[in-house]
């Protein structure tokens, strides 16, 4: 058994750190952000020359063919330098969804442009009662056309076409489509937005039923607990380094014990955030019986931790950390988005709970307690 | 990354399992209520058993007795335990902590005088290394041992010593330099518990029982050959030893969490709350499904960790995060089993009522040392902030 990253794994992780480090700097992030235009045309195009746009697709379609957990490794990078965008919703939603229950000429047709750096698409999937359970999708297609509405649709303003989860199976909208009304829901994070999506007889085309999405959805899942784990392990060392930097009483406030320990404290959240990504990847590569709770217990356990370790790195960076020049925000943003997106730790206790709880028999003999 | 057992790893565990499967006995959880000598006995004859299998001192090196296992194969040795419900050995010190500091930094001499016999469990060992004033800060300890001819001469008080009053030999801590910063006047001494000076006695804890004992040292002759490591040089040797105490041990804990929060999970079936099964009920199944979660990351962070040692020989930095995660996690599932079984969860096992034998109102109690033993979590959270992230020291 060996749970450590091999050579080639390290060697991509590394990779995709410097390549953010130099493409999309902190200043570069922020000036997206505050043009309220998060995806950029020419980081997009050089991240395609990466190969990161077909990073888990098979090669026929043009994709690097490598596994999840190589996906993972990249997400990682991708939180750590804050990334905006439809990256995640690109290739770690839309695409996986496409690969799940699209035919062979489907995906063709859609995932090489993803992998070309051609094509951004998105997922809709909640409506206005805005919860993550699959069943709840009410819309339904009308032989082939879709009428309704979609909500907190991510990136759909820059997404080359939108995949629909619908009763009725999953369908694909093209950006041109008539009918096709985006209109924006201004948010908490600024380096990702949601749309709202209407549909009024809009032309859509099938690509499967919603069967298959399920396991795509635990891909996408775990994609974003690493971008999640980046995020925290950023947030971290910003954090260490100010209390090593800011002085008071004469001395490093990384010096007291109270300060010490909420980092302490951040370490071993953002690390147990990290062993639980990367355990999910594994068990969804390998389809491991344990793969659907393995995922919900990674999103369940980071959606507390990183709102724990934003709530920590405010807090040691003092007034500094409440100040828009300050990057924190811009992290914070993103945490909350993300602890939402796809369930939060609630949402995802109760999943556990029905995977692992509901199906153990009530031992025989009656079930009161009282009886003893 | 690979998660799965190598061909070598699944041999030794199926080879361990038949073992264990033929030789673990059943009754070990009735013996509760029993006295903890006749429980002690119990251990001794159970630590037999395993050193004639040859599975005493797993980790231990072939030429000393032990069965020369690499890292993983040591994890896997403890999970077995675990999930054969094997009762502990009763030399725990003498085969986690003594034997590998005496075989690190021991003399030949004492190597072949100790090491048999404590993988025989004929000798058994406890650690002086508490004391009333030197805990957390441990290199603060005064009892002293004077130099005198062939023999040091201790003089001093050590508290909270596992199996203190049944040990027959004691791996003790005193400071032989007094003039010299508090870290380089220490010394490492194997101190026979039936010298005399030496009295003994029982301490009992917050569950009732006496785990630990408080040890005087009056006037008690030591054999200069009986130093192990160099005279002032005793805090590399209890270091050591302290590096063994956060072992691949963990790994059988994690087993043993799984259990628990398994079977409460069946209890919850069997509890009603709001007019059914505790296990509808929405809160209950927020708390179980949290603990479960816990367990899983805990096995997850425990497998880093572990391939870490395995692949580089040093302990990587998640390696510190785990007494932490596995104490706080422990007293969380304790609390979640009290809510779950109200006044039940309360009954000792001597009541016919109890729940598990009255295993959830000890182990409740009992919890409550996770956080303190082998290192304070505020300890613990020190050594993350220092030496894990650089910050400064804080004392």
């Amino acid at each position: 058994m060996q749970f450590g990253l091999n050579e080639s794994q390290e060697i991509l992780k590394d990779n995709a750190r410097q390549f953010f480090a130099g493409e999309c700097p902190m200043a570069h992030v922020r000036h997206l952000a505050e043009r309220k235009q998060p995806y950029d045309a020419a980081l997009w195009s050089k991240m395609a020359a990466q190969g990161f746009m077909g990073i888990i697709f098979p090669e026929k379609y043009e994709g690097l063919g490598l596994g999840k957990v190589e996906l993972i490794l990249l997400m990682e990078e991708a939180g750590r330098a804050l990334l905006p965008g439809p990256f995640w919703s690109t290739v770690a939603l839309a695409g996986p969804v496409i690969d799940a229950v699209a035919s062979d000429a489907q995906k063709t047709r859609y995932l090489t442009p993803i992998c070309r750096g051609q094509a951004r698409s998105t997922l809709a999937l909640l409506e206005t009662g805005a919860t993550w359970d699959l069943a709840d999708a009410t819309l339904a297609d009308s032989s082939g056309n879709l009428t309704g509405e979609k909500l907190f649709v991510l990136d759909a303003d820059v997404a080359d076409f939108i995949l629909v989860a619908a009763q009725t199976g999953v369908f694909l909208v093209e950006a041109q489509a008539p009918g096709l009304c985006i209109t924006p829901m201004p948010a908490l994070d600024l380096t990702r937005n949601f749309y709202a999506v209407q549909f009024k007889d809009t032309p859509a085309e099938k690509l499967g039923e919603g069967t298959n999405l399920a396991r795509a959805l635990n891909i996408a899942t775990a994609a974003l607990v690493a971008e999640m784990v980046g995020g925290m392990q950023r947030v971290l060392d910003l954090t260490v380094d100010y209390a090593k930097m800011r002085k008071q009483f004469g001395k490093p406030i990384g010096t007291f014990q109270a300060v010490q320990h909420q980092c302490a404290d951040m370490y071993l959240e953002t690390e147990s955030s990290r062993s639980a990504a990367y355990y999910a990847a594994w068990a969804l590569e390998h389809d491991a019986p344990d793969a659907a709770t393995a995922t919900s217990i990674a999103k369940m356990y980071a959606s507390d931790a990183c709102r724990a370790v934003g709530n920590r790195g405010i807090q040691i960076h003092g007034g500094n950390g409440f100040a828009w020049e300050n990057d924190l925000h811009l992290y914070y943003r993103r945490a909350k988005a993300s602890e939402t997106m796809f369930g939060d730790a609630t949402f995802h206790r109760e999943r556990i709970a029905r995977l692992v709880i509901d199906p153990v028999p009530a031992p025989c003999g009656g079930n009161d307690r009282s009886s003893r | 990354m690979d998660l799965n057992l190598t061909s070598d790893e699944m041999q030794f565990r199926d080879e361990l399992r038949s073992w264990l499967t033929a030789n673990v006995p059943t009754d070990w959880a009735e013996r509760r209520e029993e006295s903890l000598e006749s429980r002690f006995e119990y251990l001794r004859t159970w630590q037999r058993k395993l050193f004639a299998g040859g599975w005493a001192g797993v980790s231990w090196p072939k030429q000393y007795g032990g069965r020369g296992a690499n890292l993983m194969q040591q994890v896997i040795f403890w999970q077995e335990m675990a999930l054969a419900s094997a009762p502990p050995m009763a030399n725990t010190l003498g085969l986690g902590l003594i034997g590998p500091t005496i075989i690190g930094f021991g003399t030949e001499a004492q190597k072949r005088r100790y090491l048999a016999k404590i993988l025989s469990a004929e000798e058994i060992w406890c650690q002086g290394f508490s004391e009333p004033n030197a805990g957390s800060d441990l290199a603060a300890l005064q009892t002293e041992a004077r130099h005198d001819g062939n023999f040091y001469v201790v003089n001093g008080l050590k508290t909270w010593n596992s199996y203190g009053w049944v040990a027959d030999w004691c791996e003790l801590v005193v400071r032989t330099d007094p003039n010299v910063p508090k870290h380089k006047g220490l010394t490492v001494l194997l101190v026979d518990m039936k010298s005399p000076g030496i009295s003994v006695r029982p301490l009992r804890q917050i569950t009732g029982e006496s785990e630990f004992a408080e040890v005087s040292f009056r006037d008690v002759r030591v054999p200069v050959e009986n130093v192990v490591g160099a005279v002032n040089q005793g805090w590399d040797v209890a270091i050591g030893t302290l590096m063994h105490e956060r072992g691949t041990f963990g790994a059988g804990l994690q087993i043993t969490f799984r259990r628990n929060i398994e079977r409460l999970i069946e209890l919850a079936g069997q509890f009603r709350r709001n007019q059914k099964p505790a296990a509808q009920d929405p809160l209950i199944r927020q708390k179980l499904a949290q603990c479960y979660a816990d367990v899983e990351v805990m096995r997850w962070n425990q497998m880093r960790a572990f391939s870490r040692i395995s692949a580089s020989g040093v302990p990587g930095p998640e390696g510190s995060i785990q007494k932490i995660f596995w104490s706080e996690l422990n007293q969380r599932l304790q609390q979640v089993a009290q809510e779950l079984l109200g006044p039940y969860g309360q009954l000792a096992g001597i009541s016919p009522k109890s729940v598990d034998k009255g295993s959830w109102a000890y182990g409740y109690l009992r919890s409550r040392g996770n956080t303190i033993e082998a290192g304070t979590s505020e300890i613990q959270r020190n050594i993350i902030g220092h030496f894990v992230l650089g910050l400064p020291r804080s004392y």
